[in-house]
């Protein structure tokens, strides 16, 4: 992916997003859940780009903000569409959105509850075609065998409903659905975590491969850090709301600058009994997006803070070349 | 505790089998399951969805809801001398109801599930520990006495301002305080044995950190027997001392930990193991996978239930079902690979 890697698709620079705390009969506006708090990152041509984090620190919401399945209370999100133009989809309007829709598609973490089991696989798969004008029937059945096809399900399934299939088939269902109207970007959001172990590892490699093969480009969601290890060419690490680092992910696994980061990774328990996980479990608990530290917001839970984290809040900021930390004491501290 | 106690099991179970009559078919969850719990061991249970670990611990506690039924088997729990068969007793009968909650307690997936949200934490651990006041002394304990113990074991979970917490709704804990809290109220009654049922599965990866270290550490201070189930492999390698791996009802492999994980024997577990992305191998390639797809409960195969499944499947699996058979000194397996007998039928 190296190749493509120097052109961003997708470029996010200051998002926000903030839900509102209302309180009494009048729904009077008593705070903001800053659930997403200024986020920037961007997103190569053909390149994975994981975000993970712990629930509650924004990544979902972050990535529905680029579906504009929520609006965004600021920011911009730039994206470089299929006939070269570069358009902000935090502020188009609906029906100039409706265009892009097609490029942009997402992968759902339940594959239970995003299919409708009132519908067979033809119409779940083909609903999308529908919409973005193929209204021939044929042309549609045609097409959806060969979405069919291409996740590994045998075409003669589409007469049959969601409920037939077990949940790693409904997942490539959901990849099949994504897949229809030739995406440049999917955003999948979780989309292993539901999935059982001996399955997990089919629906990662049937998503590597369609990657290589249709060239497409990914923002991948998740929480298991070693299932976004393996899929991801650069990684994002959010906390609260916030990007706290971002990096190559052989760098950020070899040496992570970030103490969140690191305290993240040594969490993951080793899947081998003879290495065992001793010291630096980190303590506390993540704060409310509603009632952050000040300062660095990772500084309560920090072993490395000073009374500087307290006080002045860190700043993204590019320490190497291509590896970005907020940390005042990025590249210093031995983690 | 002598030495004949340390080797004798606590806990035993054999060729258990519970099914469920449901409309459309029987549903044999569990088909067939041996296993020992050793006193004051951490076994872990390792398998996927539909595999029957979980049921196979409602049924250690009775709890097999209908039309689920025990349907052979025998669960032989020891208990002050005496090996009682839990799956023969009456599950509302009182030496059960002694059992459930006091001698093997249970830690459920979902603490906010389990709690009752009408009633205060520490209100549901001081009725418990009342319900089986008994397990803490001769002396009749009153509501100040189990409200003593209570913060006292909010103290060792590492819940802070425990005397404050106590008089929490479950509601108003986070999903790491709300484990904690039932970690102690899984302790209150001084189990011998206890069964956490995935208990880190809804919680963060840092606060699963915390609570499995929570549970080492209390495992060592009180020396309880544990049977720590989950589908996450590299919980089980922290955790357990003895590994049972389980596929569709039946143990396909037992043995102590470092052999499941390094000398694996069963072609399930071998596959298994190989599946899960690690954090140290080579990245964004493919994963070695384990083809097809778990069986439909009603579908059950025939012979070895991993068969269909099996990239060393032989003519004689499908045909009949391998028995669990020592394949090393320590180490047993369900697999003609490795053993001619078959199940008895």
């Amino acid at each position: 992916m190296s190749d493509t890697a120097a052109s961003p698709l997708l470029e996010v620079r200051g998002l926000q997003k903030f839900f509102p705390i209302t309180k009494g009969f009048f729904q009077r506006v008593v705070g903001h859940v800053r659930a997403v708090d200024g986020v920037d990152f961007t997103v190569n041509e053909g390149e994975t780009l994981g975000l993970v984090g712990e629930s509650g620190c924004g990544k979902t919401t972050a990535s529905r903000c680029i579906l504009r399945a929520v609006d965004p209370t600021g920011g911009s999100i730039n994206y470089r569409t299929r006939d070269g133009r570069t358009v902000d989809l935090a502020t188009l309007s609906p029906a100039e959105l409706r265009p892009l829709r097609a490029e942009i598609q997402m992968i759902f973490q339940d594959p239970f509850g995003s299919l409708n089991p009132r519908m067979t696989l033809l119409d779940n798969v083909g609903e999308p075609l529908l919409v973005n004008g193929m209204s021939n029937r044929n042309e549609r059945t045609a097409r959806v065998a060969e979405l069919l096809r291409v996740v590994g399900l045998r075409p003669e399934f589409m007469h049959r409903f969601p409920h037939a299939f077990s949940g790693g088939q409904r997942q490539r269902i959901g990849i099949a659905r994504a897949l229809a109207t030739n995406p440049r970007l999917v955003v999948a959001d979780e989309p292993v975590s539901a999935l059982d172990v001996s399955v997990q590892a089919q629906v990662l490699n049937l998503l590597l491969e369609l990657q290589s093969r249709l060239k497409l480009t990914f923002l991948f969601v998740a929480h298991d850090l070693s299932v976004v290890r393996h899929i991801s060419d650069r990684i994002a690490v959010m906390y609260v709301g916030q990007l706290v680092e971002l990096a190559p992910t052989d760098a950020i696994f070899n040496r992570p600058l970030h103490p969140y980061t690191a305290a993240l990774m040594r969490a993951v328990p080793p899947a081998d009994p003879r290495v065992r996980i001793t010291d630096g479990i980190l303590g506390g608990e993540v704060p409310s997006p509603a009632a952050p530290p000040s300062g660095c917001y990772f500084h309560p839970r920090c072993r490395f803070a000073e009374e500087r984290c307290r006080v002045e809040a860190p700043a993204l900021r590019e320490v190497t070349s291509g590896r970005f930390s907020r940390c005042h004491f990025a590249g210093e501290l031995s983690l | 505790m002598d030495a004949a106690a340390e080797t004798t099991p606590l806990l035993s179970v054999r060729d258990l089998r519970v099914s469920f009559a449901l409309d459309e078919g029987l549903v044999r969850a569990v088909d067939g399951t041996s296993f020992d719990v050793m006193p004051g061991q951490v076994l872990g249970v390792v398998g996927e969805s539909g595999c029957g670990k979980s049921v196979t611990m409602r049924a250690i506690l009775q709890l097999v809801e209908r039309p689920g039924r025990i349907t052979s088997g025998e669960i032989r729990f020891r208990r002050d001398g005496e090996i009682v068969d839990l799956a023969r007793l009456p599950p509302r009968g009182p030496v059960m109801r002694d059992i459930r909650g006091g001698e093997i307690a249970l830690i459920p997936q979902e603490p906010m599930a389990a709690f009752s949200p009408v009633h205060t934490v520490g209100e549901q651990i001081i009725e418990a520990i009342l319900l089986h006041g008994h397990r803490w002394g001769e002396k009749k304990l009153s509501r100040k006495d189990a409200r003593d113990i209570t913060v006292g074991l909010f103290r060792d979970v590492g819940i802070s301002m425990p005397s404050q917490r106590v008089d929490a709704y479950s509601w108003q804990l986070s999903g790491g305080l709300r484990q904690r809290a039932m970690i102690a109220m899984a302790l209150s009654c001084k189990p011998r044995l206890l069964i956490a049922d995935e208990p880190t599965t809804a919680i963060d990866v840092t606060t699963q950190a915390q609570v499995l270290a929570l549970l080492r550490d209390l495992q060592a201070k009180y020396n309880t027997a544990i049977i720590f189930i989950t589908h996450d492999l590299g919980v089980i390698a922290q955790m357990a001392s003895y590994v049972v791996v389980m596929y569709l009802g039946r143990v396909m492999e037992q043995g102590p930990v470092d052999e499941i994980f390094h000398t694996p024997k069963h072609p399930y577990t071998q596959a298994l193991l190989r599946s899960i992305p690690s954090m140290t191998g080579t990245t964004r390639v493919a994963l070695p996978v384990i083809s097809g797809a778990l069986p439909h409960p009603f579908n059950r195969p025939a012979g070895c239930p991993f068969h269909p499944r099996c990239p060393d499947v032989m003519e004689r699996c499908s045909k009949a079902v391998p028995s669990l058979r020592p394949v090393t000194p320590t180490q047993l397996a369900s697999c003609f690979l490795h053993h001619d007998q078959a199940e008895p039928s």
